[in-house]
């Protein structure tokens, strides 16, 4: 773990691993501090942010944390149903040398994880996506990817809040509300949750 | 709302908070000047505002309320008659504000506040992930809350006034090590403001600021941002990130400028000369 200064009130955690983010990022969320004002893990990079001359504390937290990642410490679990018809479907089984049927099977029989969020409000990136899937953006990035929009990229698989540009294969769609301000709870998926995507016939 | 001028948005003091959920922290981007307009007409800090780029707005009262302008140097006109602020209106009353001397953004704040729907506990628009309201458009009507404190009193208002040349503090890292003797490019570089600036960023165009070797065409993976970060795009050319920036970023930050020092940077209209000053 390297920790790194960014500017006065908030430190860059830097770690080797996806789940070793997940391990700091949970070892700050349950030590439940005040001086916590934003906890923002990313790929290989826990951003805390303190109130002013909360740093030391924190820093005691830090000091303090395994960067072992326990699975299934955080009980919420969220599952997503899908249709699988997106337009880059054919591709990835192609790419795969897999059907779509096996496409489908591969990726509702994983538990991912949400690892972070970012690019947009509730756009939650998931690990946990099996090897086959694991595929480069598209070359040419659509102008608009419809909200709702189920995809894969890389290590992550992820759905569209909103419509946006974007890069990644779609392979589906959900109707699930994965980002509505007006809710108590905003974002149906957060860094920690477990979730699993389910086929609709 | 009879004129918006460039831009007016609605702005309270932001949704911080929600990074992790990837949403910005939004918010005024002169926050001293917008708490300023709402204890001049006795509301809350938090009450929600307008926030109106180079002036040009007019709206037209439908109730009594008391109304303060901050910021840059405005003039503010009721019915044709310049007043100065904080002021009354009558029902029926017009109010204009022309277009500020010494800065970019001025603050409108109403007694009541403005009562339009809270999301994640703020009604400020964020331009970057669309929420909030939109901004704001002729014949837009403006919910009021009803007036809660007594007014703050003042003698005279001291403009915000944005010197010919910025100097702006800046704490090296997380990511200085990206770059070859990161104090003394930042030192020595100019820059002046670039018309691609916006709430999501100050951009600068001026002196590149270059790599080390090994770095030069790696990538970052995405990393949290904060309000202030400097990021260094493969450009080189700085944007320093004001209230609307993305949560995460994949270009590495040099610096970050302090939150004291950014409500000038709000301030700072296209042209404006700009130096960083590292601090130790």
């Amino acid at each position: 773990m390297q920790l790194r200064r960014c500017g006065t009130d908030a430190v860059l955690v830097e770690v080797d691993s996806l789940d070793e983010v997940e391990a700091v990022r949970a070892a700050v969320a349950a030590a439940g501090s005040p001086d916590v004002v934003e906890l923002v893990p990313a790929a290989r990079t826990v951003l805390i942010v303190a109130r002013p001359g909360g740093l030391p504390s924190i820093r005691r937290i830090l000091a303090g944390a395994s960067l072992v990642h326990h699975p299934g410490t955080d009980s919420t679990e969220v599952v997503i149903p899908v249709r699988y018809d997106g337009p880059d479907l054919d591709l990835v089984a192609d790419t795969a040398g897999l059907t779509t049927a096996e496409v489908v099977e591969l990726h509702t029989g994983a538990t991912y994880r949400v690892a972070f969020c970012g690019f947009a409000p509730g756009f939650a990136y998931l690990t946990g996506l099996p090897e086959p899937l694991r595929q480069p953006r598209l070359p040419s990035p659509r102008t608009k990817v419809p909200a709702g929009s189920v995809a894969v990229a890389g290590e992550f698989t992820a759905a569209y809040p909103r419509a946006t540009p974007g890069g990644w294969r779609l392979i589906g769609r959900t109707d699930a509300p994965l980002f509505d301000p007006c809710r108590p709870t905003p974002a149906l998926l957060a860094p920690g949750h477990r979730v699993r995507f389910e086929a609709l016939p | 709302m009879l004129k918006t001028g460039p831009q007016t948005l609605i702005q309270d003091l932001g949704r911080p908070g929600n990074a992790h959920l990837g949403v910005p922290p939004s918010g005024a981007l002169d926050k001293p000047s917008f708490t300023l307009a709402n204890r001049l007409v006795g509301n809350p800090e938090n009450a929600a505002g307008l926030e109106v780029i180079l002036g040009g707005l007019s709206l037209r009262a439908n109730a009594s309320c008391t109304i303060a302008v901050t910021g840059p140097a405005t003039p503010t006109s009721v019915n044709g008659v310049l007043r100065d602020s904080p002021l009354h209106l009558a029902p029926g009353d017009t109010l204009t504000l022309g277009t500020p001397r010494g800065g970019l953004r001025s603050y409108v704040a109403v007694s009541g506040g403005i009562t339009v729907p809270a999301e994640l506990g703020s009604r400020s628009t964020d331009l970057l992930s669309g929420l909030g309201p939109a901004p704001l458009r002729p014949d837009d009507e403006l919910p009021l809350g009803d007036p809660t404190g007594v007014p703050m009193g003042v003698d005279v208002l001291v403009p915000v006034q944005v010197p010919d040349e910025v100097v702006v503090p800046v704490f090296l890292g997380p990511r200085d090590d990206w770059f070859h003797d990161p104090a003394r490019q930042l030192r020595a570089g100019r820059w002046t403001v670039s018309d691609r600036s916006n709430r999501v960023g100050i951009r600068l165009t001026g002196t590149t600021v270059d790599r080390v070797t090994d770095r030069v065409g790696q990538e970052l993976p995405s990393e949290g941002l904060i309000t202030g970060s400097v990021q260094v795009p493969a450009d080189g050319h700085p944007v320093v990130f004001l209230a609307d920036h993305p949560t995460t970023g994949g270009y590495p930050v040099i610096g970050v400028v302090p939150q004291h020092a950014l409500p000038l940077l709000g301030q700072a209209a296209p042209g404006t000369p700009l130096r960083f000053a590292p601090q130790g």
